[in-house]
């Protein structure tokens, strides 16, 4: 009986999703081998090669590994300040 | 028949290499083969407890690698079945004592005299490891359901490709039927969703395995026993049968004993 209240009370379904998905998330890590000092520096490059063509704003920058069954991508969120005049 | 050398490892400890590799040795001596385990885990000797053979070891894997002794002298004879052997790990040893060199040539000796060799391996992905795996020709990896043990389980697949071990099969221990059901334990599907690999058997959770254990007596050899069952199959799929995964819904109650009696 107390079980199935705690059933009915618990909103986010059983713990096994949760599992699923951080065992899902450690992997793409794990697999593609990224460390986080990586990634790190590939941020510092990114914001490098970007900031010379626009303004960035360099603390609201978000870059993760993300992926589904079949493939895994780079996923960048990175919020603009402003684009830079051109040059000619 | 060419004999075959099965490494079983996992990454992980704790989530039931040794029983598996027990279970396994002793199905298919109980099928007629002639099978020998080598207890590979050099320092923290195992299997020949899990075995009940712990009282008959004089002579074990190092001395047998350094020629102190006879390949025959070590093997240690099971109790219960004729063609089952044990060649036991040195206790008092370190893990380099032993190179991936010598146990390759010690599995070729052994495919000599036996349809089976049974490695146990030791947890971690060290030295110990690589010696496991020298002389396998083919992977059983264990894992249960948990972040942990899977995530280990991942790593050792990649450890394993990259010594040429390219298909290993994968075994899911200590699955909880209840559990899964309600939503609280990682199930069958979702482990090799992310493994990917032959899935060559499931064990259920089950208290006969510590009874077994306790005892010295592999499970599989309990007519009883739900993880007993769940062990002949695997040894039958070993030996190339297609036995389709158990249903995992026991009804062990006295209405579900009473429908087994009647056979309904």
């Amino acid at each position: 009986m107390f079980d199935f209240m705690n059933r009915i009370l618990r909103d986010d379904g059983g713990s096994k999703d949760r599992a699923v998905e951080r065992l899902r998330l450690v992997l793409i890590h794990d697999r593609a081998k990224v460390a986080p000092r990586f990634m790190e520096a590939l941020k510092e490059d990114l914001i490098a090669v970007i900031s010379k063509y626009m303004e960035i704003d360099e603390e609201g920058l978000d870059v993760t590994l993300d992926s589904d069954e079949s493939s895994t991508a780079l996923v960048a969120s990175i919020p603009i300040r402003k684009m830079k005049r051109s040059y000619d | 028949m060419d004999s075959m050398v099965l490494v079983v490892t996992s990454g992980k400890g704790g989530v039931g290499k040794t029983t598996t590799v027990a279970n396994i040795g002793t199905g298919l001596a109980k099928r007629g083969k002639k099978v020998v385990m080598v207890d590979a885990d050099i320092g923290l000797r195992n299997l020949d407890v899990v075995m009940g053979l712990e009282n008959r070891i004089v002579f074990d894997l190092v001395d047998v690698v350094e020629g102190q002794c006879r390949l025959k002298q070590a093997l240690v004879k099971d109790r219960r079945l004729e063609g089952l052997y044990l060649l036991p790990a040195a206790q008092t040893r370190e893990k380099d004592a032993v190179q991936p060199e010598q146990m390759k040539a010690l599995c070729d000796e052994l495919r000599q005299e036996f349809d089976y060799v049974v490695i146990d391996c030791p947890a971690g992905i060290e030295q110990g490891f690589k010696n496991a795996i020298a002389g396998a020709d083919e992977a059983l990896i264990v894992t249960t359901p948990e972040v942990s043990a899977v995530r280990d389980a991942d790593r050792i697949v990649g450890l394993l490709q990259a010594s040429g071990l390219t298909n290993p099969k994968l075994i899911i221990n200590r699955i909880r039927p209840d559990m899964v059901k309600k939503g609280d334990m990682i199930g069958i599907e979702d482990v090799n969703g992310v493994l990917a690999l032959d899935l060559l058997g499931v064990i259920p959770d089950d208290e006969s395995i510590i009874i077994s254990t306790n005892r010295g007596e592999p499970v599989v050899l309990d007519k009883n026993s739900h993880a007993g069952e769940a062990y002949r199959n695997i040894v039958a799929r070993i030996e190339g049968e297609d036995v389709p995964l158990m249903s995992l819904d026991f009804d062990d109650g006295f209405i579900g004993k009473l429908k087994k009696m009647f056979g309904i």
